[in-house]
Order: C-alpha cells, then sequence, then structure tokens
C-alpha cells in the first residue's frame, strides 16, 4: 500500500514518511526524541470527546433515571442501612484535577441520602488487594466536605484481611467462593460508585473484586483465565471478564446493589503537557518549545525531584457518561461510551510492536514504576489494548522503552522485592509460581501486616501482575528491553537488552526480517485497536 | 519440618523498654524517700543507658541490670502482677495480636527471645497467649539481687544462639522460619532466618533493613 494512500486511514494512525517529524518516545520518567524507520505506524489517542457541561446534572439525572430498577431516592428509607463503595486511585491515570468525580457523586449521593433520613452510612474504597490509601489520598478524591463528616469512622479502607469484617456469600456453579466485605454484605443496600478507565473496569467486578478477600480473587486471578482471554480490555473476548460476571451476579443474587458507573474522555493533559498525546507533524513552535523545555528541565533534576514532578501530574479528564441501576445494562452502556472514545481501527497486525512504556500505571500512583510493572504495562496492559486479534502478530517482537532500574518501593511494594530476586531466578512459569509460592507469599504474615497497617500491597500482588502478563507472554516470540540502563533486569524478566530504540529496532529485523510492518503505540494512550 | 517466629519482645510488640519496668519497681520502693532516690537516679541514668546501648548491648546490660542490685525477689516478683496490668497490657502494639494471630494460624511455633527479665515476662505471655519464651534472670543471693544476669545472657548474638539450640532440640526448619525485632542489636537474629522483619526500626535497622529488602512493619 503506498504511503499516501495510508496515511489517510484514521486520524489516530500516523505512518511515518521520509520527511516525518521525528517522535516523542516515553520511557520511564523521560521523554526521548526518536527517529522512526519509514512505514512505521504510529497510533495515537484518539481526539477527546465532548465533556458534558454539567457533570452534577448528568450525576443526578442518573441516579432518578436508571435502568432495569427503582430510582435511588425510591429505594431510600429513613433509618436504613447504606454502604457506598467506590474505587481508588488507582484510576484514572494521571490522577485527575480535582474535584475528583468521586467527589462530586459522593456529595450528591450523601446529601440525597441524609435528606431521606438515611444516616446510617459508610463509604468504603474498594480496594480488594492493593494498597491502602493514604489519607491525604483519601482527602483528596473525597473532598473537604465528605472527610469532615466521614473520616476515619464511616470512610476507610476495605481490609481483605480481616476475617472478623468479611461474609462468604458462596460458590458459583464452577466453585468460585465469594466472601465480601461484611458491612457492604449487611447493609440494606449498597451503592457501587465505579470510575470507569479502561474497559476492563467496572461492571461486576466492582463488587466482585474491589470487595473480596484473597481467596475469592485467586479463583480468577490466575495464569489459566488470563491465557484463555482474548485481551481482557475486550468483554466480549474476555474469560477473565466472564468469570468475574458469573461471581458478581453471586453478589447481586445476595446483596441489593445499586450500581453507578462514570466514564470519562481522554483529555489526559491540559495546555501545558497537552503536546505529549499529539502527533509531532503538528507541532507549533511553542509545543517544540515547551517539549525542549521540559526535556532539559528533567535532565537537570536530581532523580527523586523528577519523581516528585512527575507524580504531581494531573489529569485534564471529564466526563463523558453517568449511569445508574442494575450493574448488566449500566455497565453495557458505559463500554459502549467508552469504546467510542477509545476506538482507533487498524488494519492489520505488525511484526514489531513498539511500546514505550512511561512511569505511569494503577499500581505506582505516588510511587515508582518497579521492573514486575515494566513488565504488566508492557506485556500486560499495553499489549491487550486490543479487540479482535492482537495488534502483534503471533511470534512477532515487542520492544519496550523504558531504563528497567531496579528500584522497589519498600512501603508499597515489599512482597514484589522478594518475589523479582528469589522467585524469578528460579522461574518464570507462572503456573509453577502460583503452585508453589503464591500462598506462601499471600500468608505471609509481615505482608499481611504491611497490608493491613501500612500502605503495602497484598503479599499475593505481584503473582497477579506477572498472570497480567501472561496472555502476553505467551504470545511474542521476543521481547527487547531499549534504553534499559542495566543488564540484570531484562535478563530476570526473559527479555534481551538494547542500548536504545534503534539498536533495538536492528534486533528485531533480525528476528523478522527487513521487511517486517512496524507499529508503535505512541504513550501515554489510551487506545483500543480494533482489528480487522 | 517445623517452622516458628521467633519475636524480640520490647519495642516489638509493646512499646515499653527495659527502663519502664526499672522506672516501675523504682516508683514502688519501701517508703517514699527511698522512692524518690530510686526514681531520680533512675531518670538521670537515662542518657547513660542510651548511650551505651548504642555502643554495646553487653555493656548496657551490666550496668543496667545493676540497678536491680539489693531488691528482693518477693517484691519483684509480688509487684509483677502490677507492672503487667498498669505498664505492659496497655503498652501492647495493636497490630501485634493480628501478627501473632496469622503467625499461629499458619501452624507457626510462637516463640518470644527477650532480654526482659522473667517475673517481668511472665503475665504478659500469658495474654499474648504465648507457651515458649526465654528471658534474662537476674541472679539472687538469699532472696537478694546481685545485680548481674545468670548466664545465659539474652542480647544481640546470644539471642541467635539460642534459637539455633532451639531450632535443633525441636527440629524447627530456620529457613522457614521469621524474625521480628525493633533493634539493629538483635541483627544476628534476623539474619539466621528465612523471613527476618523489622518492627517499628530504629534508624540503624531501618536502614539495614532498607539495605537487605527485609519488610519493614509498623504495628503501632
Amino acid at each position: 500500500m503506498a504511503l499516501q494512500l495510508r496515511k489517510k486511514l484514521h486520524e489516530s494512525v500516523v505512518y511515518i514518511d521520509r520527511d516525518s517529524a521525528p517522535r516523542i518516545v516515553a520511557s520511564g520518567m523521560d521523554f526521548l526524541l526518536e527517529d522512526l524507520p519509514v512505514g512505521t505506524r504510529v497510533i495515537y489517542p484518539n481526539q477527546p470527546l465532548k465533556g458534558l457541561v454539567n457533570r452534577e446534572a448528568a450525576i443526578r439525572y442518573a441516579l432518578n433515571h436508571p435502568h432495569d430498577c427503582d430510582p435511588l431516592f425510591a429505594q431510600l428509607t429513613p433509618g436504613m442501612k447504606v454502604t457506598i463503595a467506590v474505587d481508588d486511585i488507582s484510576m484514572p491515570l494521571p490522577p485527575m484535577n480535582t474535584p475528583d468525580i468521586r467527589q462530586t457523586a459522593l456529595e450528591i449521593l450523601v446529601e440525597m441520602l441524609h435528606g431521606h433520613g438515611v444516616d446510617d452510612v459508610h463509604i468504603i474504597i474498594a480496594i480488594s488487594l492493593h494498597r491502602k490509601m493514604t489519607p491525604a489520598e483519601m482527602k483528596r478524591m473525597s473532598g473537604q466536605k465528605i472527610w469532615d463528616e466521614f473520616y476515619p469512622d464511616r470512610y476507610y479502607n476495605h481490609d481483605a484481611e480481616d476475617p472478623s469484617n468479611l461474609v462468604l456469600l458462596g460458590e458459583t456453579r464452577h466453585k468460585e467462593p465469594l466472601r465480601i466485605n461484611r458491612r457492604a454484605a449487611e447493609s440494606d443496600l449498597l451503592i457501587y460508585l465505579n470510575f470507569n478507565f479502561v474497559p476492563m473496569n467496572g461492571g461486576h467486578k466492582s463488587v466482585g473484586v474491589g470487595l473480596c478477600d484473597y481467596e475469592s480473587l485467586r479463583a480468577h486471578h490466575n495464569p489459566n483465565t488470563i491465557r484463555a482471554s482474548n485481551s481482557y480490555m475486550d468483554p466480549a473476548g474476555s474469560e477473565l471478564g466472564r468469570v468475574i460476571s458469573r461471581v458478581g451476579k453471586l453478589a447481586d443474587e445476595h446483596l441489593n446493589v445499586f450500581h453507578i458507573e462514570t466514564t470519562i474522555n481522554n483529555h489526559m493533559f491540559g495546555a501545558d503537557m497537552g503536546f505529549l498525546t499529539k502527533n509531532e507533524d503538528d507541532f507549533s513552535a511553542f509545543d517544540r518549545m515547551k517539549y525542549e523545555a521540559m526535556r532539559f528541565t528533567m535532565s537537570k533534576m536530581p532523580r527523586p525531584a523528577k519523581r516528585a514532578m512527575y507524580n504531581s501530574l494531573k489529569g485534564n479528564y471529564e466526563m463523558i457518561a453517568c449511569h445508574a441501576g442494575r450493574t448488566d445494562p449500566v455497565h453495557e452502556r458505559i463500554i459502549a461510551k467508552s469504546m467510542e472514545q477509545y476506538v482507533v481501527p487498524i488494519e492489520g497486525q505488525c511484526d514489531i510492536l513498539i511500546c514505550p512504556v512511561p512511569d505511569m500505571s494503577p499500581y505506582s500512583v505516588n510511587s515508582t514504576l518497579n521492573p514486575l510493572l515494566v513488565q504488566v504495562m508492557a506485556l500486560g496492559y499495553h499489549f491487550n489494548m486490543y479487540r479482535g486479534k492482537p495488534l502483534l502478530k503471533k511470534g512477532g517482537t515487542l520492544i519496550l522503552h523504558h531504563p528497567c532500574t531496579d528500584e522497589f518501593d519498600h512501603n508499597f511494594h515489599p512482597s514484589y522485592i522478594e518475589f523479582f530476586n528469589r522467585l524469578l531466578p528460579e522461574s518464570r512459569d507462572a503456573n509453577v509460581l502460583r503452585d508453589k509460592y503464591e500462598q506462601e507469599f499471600a500468608n505471609n504474615p509481615s505482608y499481611v501486616e504491611m497490608y493491613r497497617r501500612g500502605n503495602a500491597y497484598h503479599g499475593s500482588h505481584p503473582f497477579f501482575m506477572w498472570y497480567w502478563g501472561e496472555n502476553g507472554r505467551q504470545h511474542v516470540g521476543h521481547v527487547i528491553a531499549a534504553g534499559a540502563e542495566n543488564a540484570h533486569v531484562p535478563a530476570m524478566m526473559g527479555w534481551e537488552r538494547a542500548d536504545n530504540l534503534t539498536e533495538a529496532i536492528a534486533m528485531a529485523r533480525s528476528y523478522q526480517g527487513r521487511s517486517a510492518e512496524i507499529t508503535m503505540l505512541h504513550q501515554p494512550v489510551i487506545a483500543i485497536c480494533d482489528m480487522e | 519440618m517445623a517452622a516458628a517466629a521467633f519475636y524480640d519482645l520490647e519495642g516489638t510488640l509493646v512499646s515499653t523498654n527495659l527502663v519502664h519496668t526499672l522506672g516501675f519497681y523504682a516508683r514502688n520502693q519501701q517508703g517514699v524517700l527511698r522512692s524518690l532516690r530510686k526514681t531520680a537516679t533512675t531518670v538521670l541514668s537515662i542518657p547513660l543507658f542510651a548511650a551505651t546501648d548504642q555502643y554495646s548491648r553487653k555493656v548496657f546490660n551490666d550496668l543496667f541490670f545493676k540497678r536491680y542490685k539489693g531488691e528482693t525477689e518477693d517484691r519483684l516478683r509480688f509487684f509483677a502482677d502490677e507492672l503487667f496490668e498498669s505498664v505492659l497490657k496497655p503498652a501492647v502494639f495493636p497490630g501485634a495480636f493480628e501478627l501473632i494471630e496469622k503467625s499461629r494460624s499458619l501452624g507457626l511455633r510462637q516463640v518470644v527471645v527477650t532480654g526482659a527479665l522473667d517475673f517481668s515476662v511472665e503475665p504478659l505471655m500469658k495474654y499474648l497467649g504465648i507457651e515458649t519464651y526465654v528471658s534474662n534472670r537476674l541472679e539472687f543471693v538469699n532472696g537478694i539481687a546481685t545485680g548481674r544476669l545468670l548466664p545465659p545472657v539474652l542480647a544481640a548474638a546470644t539471642k541467635a544462639s539460642w534459637i539455633r539450640n532451639y531450632a535443633e532440640q525441636e527440629g524447627i526448619n530456620l529457613s522457614e522460619s521469621y524474625a521480628y525485632t525493633d533493634s539493629m542489636s538483635d541483627l544476628p537474629m534476623l539474619s539466621i532466618v528465612g523471613h527476618p522483619a523489622a518492627v517499628n526500626p530504629d534508624m540503624r535497622l531501618r536502614q539495614t533493613a532498607l539495605h537487605h529488602d527485609w519488610p519493614i512493619l509498623n504495628l503501632k
């Protein structure tokens, strides 16, 4: 196909020509400028959909016009016991500017509940086995008003390791157990407030995963479920999604759940950093100046200061839909809207997929992107950003661009350190690791205490991160870590290493041939490749 | 093969340390004047205790336990329950119960290895439900404390030696075992188990734990 023809396929798909500008390639906390080979396909995020003008009105409308159930106000009786479960700050990325959508929705909900004589209200952050949010993060997410009224007795993190506050709801027909938060289970009404950022979020995953314990989670968070998922970002092809739906339906049988889902556009950055998601060919002189200024500043900063600046980036997201009611009809509508924002039609798979990895992940908010998280972003999240068939051909080469620093957060990711240093040298086989070590880590008293009393991810979490990359690992032929600052991290992961992108492309071509089709996911990006 | 969880006590499972116990007995002397004098001496000695503890646990022990010289055994034992109720019980860290309970649920044998004195430890062990513990013992002659400890004096490397011997006798696999302590002086104890962890650590132990990638727990 002639290059000129290929250019016209979609505004989010750009082919590199002889006179194309170099591309910005995210790599950890850096944004490098790289010349890509002529013919390389670069996939950008779609233009942001227009946000809803009046967010409050949209939420109130959804509460008063729910799908397949009575409006919220009609379900309220004075003196009833209500629990509001809310998603944690693992989404969106980067965290959005205040007020967070969750703050707006919580304020509306609380006002409505109080107005109907409902005062026994608890707000639980549905962290599942994620780390507990810090008080400062909780306050930022909920806003001062909710914080003052509810924290700490009635606004807190779910604790998946507190046996006295968990209750077994039952098992699915496939023997998957579901044990969830007692307060949520024993409430007259459970309101789940979901923030849908990627299509994997929301739906039955909210209650069935967000409020459950380790034993419930391990029934579906396992290598085989991930292997059977033809993209876990595509609800229709996701085995993980199917299992979680089963579990969620079990929750619906036992609980009175009023589900609220919201979704946002991909207005990731404001005017100051907006150039990061723009086609470099369309850069203005001012965009180039901003980029150079950013690059210069970042290059002069010591690492901790750079990290602090990077973590202070905030998203300019706007809400584009809000639905409420029964879980399934609400989720269907939210997914449809989400796909409208994210789907980019793509023709043909590629032989070499370039996946720059910025230090931005659901599991590293206000922290560092450790090697296991680099793995989950490349082989998990980015690899799975498709529906139909993978963007990369079976046996193709994936080039990830990241410094792969051997750096872990001791407070947030303690069990990751042991997983990386003790287990990976022994085996990278996900099933072996699960059978041999997962329960040992999950039950390690130190990790349990750090999860419960500190802000650590659960001891089993690094295993789930490893499984999360499983379908990517099974599909790719080679992984090359371009720009890796050391040799041992890529070696431990089973990857090859290259000094830079040019060298990595040359190595990949040696496997895939000189005429290999190359595609790059321009990062940061949330785009679902709709493969024909 | 069985495994165990070995805990240091003071600063790890409870917020008190040896000085709190000494202070309690200083306050409860026979007569007001004697109590005031002992209390004042104990308070004034705190900087010296702190300095020697930083230097060497052995020197600290030699100096510290001399303060018990002249105390009668029956008096020390008589006040032990009150010491537990008024000083030690309120000082148990909230997370200590969870940590012990989780360890016990895994079938790990619960063992406390402490440099505190036996009469002060006993009621606390009953309260925490720990049957196996080893602690320091004062030497008494004719029922009067000499200010010396009976061997083996549990501190630093001797805690590790005791654990090794115990593991050998009881068939405990140390590679599968856990150890918890708050103090750098217990580094040998952490070094001999497969799963060491620093609990509410001091600055030096925190740095060491970070260096070795050991978990750092806060039970407060």
